[in-house]
């Protein structure tokens, strides 16, 4: 079993209550198998690519039993060959095709970033609109069981600063599935950011198709004192630190502005001006981060409106260490967000 | 070396050569009133390579280009009017200025655009190559490279995969031996790249670039391979560039390359080879040269005429074409 696997089943399952209704509960990583099920169903220019994505383990289960029913022609592994696989999957785009890349890790993005920040993003600009590269890149971020530095980054932020790409980085199953569908639908490329410690959160899921429209953030929790942003898993974090602020008596705003490219500046600015205090939380490490790009957009558009500092809740600028004790030091908590929202509010 | 084929596309393949050289010519005599403001990199001596492969490519057939693509571009069938408002960075150009002579872009055509990251277009056409296999048709897809994108992964990368998947596309490398002023010898253990292919688990050969019948004979082959789903063939063609390696410079001696180096390909000419051939054969004649040349400046200048008078893109317009609807 792969570590991570070992380090996600100990977890505790988080429901994510308020997208959607019924009773149909799904988790993170089968809402995702759904999307694609789904997808190869409905359209024929639909397929998945990537290490590993058709043996038994089928990428966390996300893409299990997906080649014994669509054939290995629309789902297939590939050679280890990152940024060669990511222009072959633009240039099939280019043909009429869409794609879906899978890096099993965020860290093997790295790899890729000719093919993705020279190439596909550029594409439809650098000639004139004249060709679309309908993509999507799925990648999962990796915590714990002495992952280490290469097998847990959250490079998000670097990506923000690539005109051309579109991000998404779904925190609910019920997101995971519909921004899956408004990726794949989406005539350009699509990084789809997702947190391996995700894939146990629960949440209602409706069984037909939907999409959400990218570029709009959701409110998970009204309040009044505090606007907290929270960015892919820190939102279960965040969460949490929500419900002990509330017990402290303070009332706090979770913002999960689902997609970080383009980014929801209204719901941010329209929260600030309620509430007068930001935190912003993000899965990366803080320099050039996407809490640091929120932060940025909040002085730019918000100054008038905050009655304190921004305060950013990230990784600290270091490689992720191995060793438990020090990967504990390593990761922000409900309880680090929990401490500086008091400070925030109390201070 | 014999090879049946009728006069027209004899003529053909010698109109694209001069055509692609007598625009190189006119680009390079335009390039001093500083009115092309984008890097150029002249195809001049390296004609038949173009000429040669694509002659064999029906419209829907899809082409990948470097920085040095004006010659497939043409060869290709791209529209010539659209290429030369690019160059002059216009509204109306194909890529409507935001592109440039390196980024060339027909997609009626199957140009889909190139890359001036070099090797950076060889995954892109490994993958249209893919989507043809996915799409069960029969179109084609010729990937230009230089010698130089062979020192790349993505060369390597792309090869094992169109190898391994089977793939309709053919690998057209344009060994000039230089990569700037970097010498093939001074990046590569070997001087047969076309070695590579064969090892990555597909057909490979050398041959003489300039000699336009030979590439047409490989290119064939290698296209019909494709179209019989017999999966990807590798080309390398040896060929030379005239002029240096961006702009109109000249950079034979002076410590950059021998001048017997360049006398020798110059005496090699593609062009000259090629319609001395004709001419023995009976199919070329001195008028009909003549003929050819005067409609090509013909369209020449009107194309250059057209361009320089077309309207640039106003400044309103930066943001358009980021994402596409
Ligand atoms: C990835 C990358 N590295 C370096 C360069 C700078 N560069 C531009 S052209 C060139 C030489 C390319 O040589 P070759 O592939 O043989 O093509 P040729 O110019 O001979 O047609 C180099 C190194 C680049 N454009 N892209
Ligand atoms: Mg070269």
């Amino acid at each position: 079993m792969p570590w991570t696997t070992v380090q996600v089943e100990k977890l505790d399952s988080f429901f994510i209550s308020g997208d959607f209704t019924g009773d149909r509960v799904l988790t993170y990583r089968e809402a995702l198998h759904e999307a694609f099920d789904q997808s190869l169903a409905r359209d024929p220019r639909v397929f998945i690519m990537g290490e590993g994505v058709d043996d038994v383990a089928g990428v966390f289960g996300t893409t299990k039993g997906l080649k014994e029913k669509y054939g290995a022609d629309r789902v297939f592994d590939t050679p280890i060959a990152e940024n060669s696989l990511t222009g072959i999957a633009a240039g099939a785009a280019m043909a009429g095709l869409r794609p879906i890349l899978i890096h099993a890790r965020m860290d093997f993005l790295l790899l890729s970033f000719d093919q993705l920040v020279n190439h596909a993003s550029k594409w439809c600009y650098m000639f004139g609109g004249k060709v679309k590269i309908p993509l999507v890149v799925r990648t999962i971020s990796a915590r714990g069981w002495g992952s280490g530095a290469q097998h847990s980054q959250c490079i998000q932020g670097m990506l923000m600063n690539v005109p051309g790409l579109k991000i998404v980085a779904p925190a609910t199953p019920y997101d995971a599935k519909g921004l899956m569908i408004s990726a794949i639908i989406d005539s350009n490329p699509v990084l789809f950011v997702e947190h391996r410690w995700l894939h146990k959160t629960t949440g209602h899921v409706p069984e037909e198709l939907y999409s959400i429209p990218i570029g709009k953030g959701v409110i998970r929790r009204k309040g009044e004192d505090i606007t907290i942003v929270a960015i892919s898993y820190m939102l279960v974090e965040a969460l949490k630190a929500a419900e002990k602020l509330q017990e402290a008596g303070i009332s706090a705003e979770v913002i999960d502005p689902r997609t970080l490219k383009p980014l929801d500046e209204q719901i941010l600015v329209e929260s600030v001006a309620k509430t007068g205090r930001l935190l912003i939380t993000d899965t990366g490490c803080k320099t050039g981060s996407v809490a640091s790009e929120i932060a940025a957009v909040a002085a730019e558009k918000a100054f008038h409106l905050l009655k304190k500092p921004i305060k950013r809740v990230c990784c600290p600028d270091t490689p992720t260490p191995t060793s438990d004790v020090l990967e504990k030091a390593f990761y922000p908590n409900a309880d680090d967000i929990f401490n500086e929202a008091v400070k925030l509010v109390r201070e | 070396m014999s090879i049946v084929m009728d006069d027209s596309k004899l003529l053909e393949m010698y109109r694209t050569m001069q055509l692609i050289r007598l625009i190189e010519q006119r680009i390079n005599d335009e390039y001093k009133y500083d009115e092309i403001k984008t890097p150029i990199h002249l195809s001049i001596g390296q004609e038949a390579v173009a000429a040669g492969v694509c002659i064999h490519l029906r419209k829907d057939d899809y082409i990948f280009g470097t920085h040095r693509s004006h010659s497939q571009y043409i060869a290709k069938g791209g529209d010539i009017q659209k290429m030369i408002s690019e160059l002059y960075l216009r509204k109306t150009g194909c890529a409507s200025g935001r592109g440039g002579s390196m980024h060339l872009v027909d997609p009626e055509v199957g140009i889909f655009g190139s890359s001036a990251i070099v090797g950076g277009s060889i995954p892109l056409g490994t993958g249209t190559a893919l989507a043809s296999k996915l799409q069960k048709n029969d179109r084609v897809t010729v990937v230009f490279f230089g010698d130089g994108a062979a020192d790349e992964g993505t060369f390597h990368e792309s090869l094992n995969f169109a190898a391994l998947k089977k793939l309709p596309v053919v690998y057209v490398c344009e060994n000039n031996f230089y990569a700037i002023n970097s010498h093939q010898l001074s990046r590569q253990v070997g001087d047969n790249i076309y070695k590579w292919a064969q090892s990555y688990g597909m057909p490979g050969y050398q041959i003489d670039g300039n000699d336009v019948l030979e590439v047409f004979k490989y290119a064939e082959e290698a296209i019909s391979r494709c179209r019989n789903g017999e999966g990807p063939t590798m080309i390398e063609c040896l060929t030379y560039r005239w002029k240096g390696h961006i702009g109109t410079v000249d950079d034979v001696g002076e410590g950059y390359r021998p001048k017997e180096e360049y006398d020798y390909w110059v005496s090699r000419c593609p062009i000259k080879r090629f319609s001395e051939y004709l001419k023995n054969k009976g199919i070329l004649t001195d008028e009909l040269i003549k003929k050819i040349d005067q409609e090509i400046y013909d369209l020449i200048d009107e194309v250059f005429r057209v361009a320089q008078n077309s309207p640039k893109p106003s400044p309103d317009e930066l943001l358009d074409f980021v994402y596409a609807d």
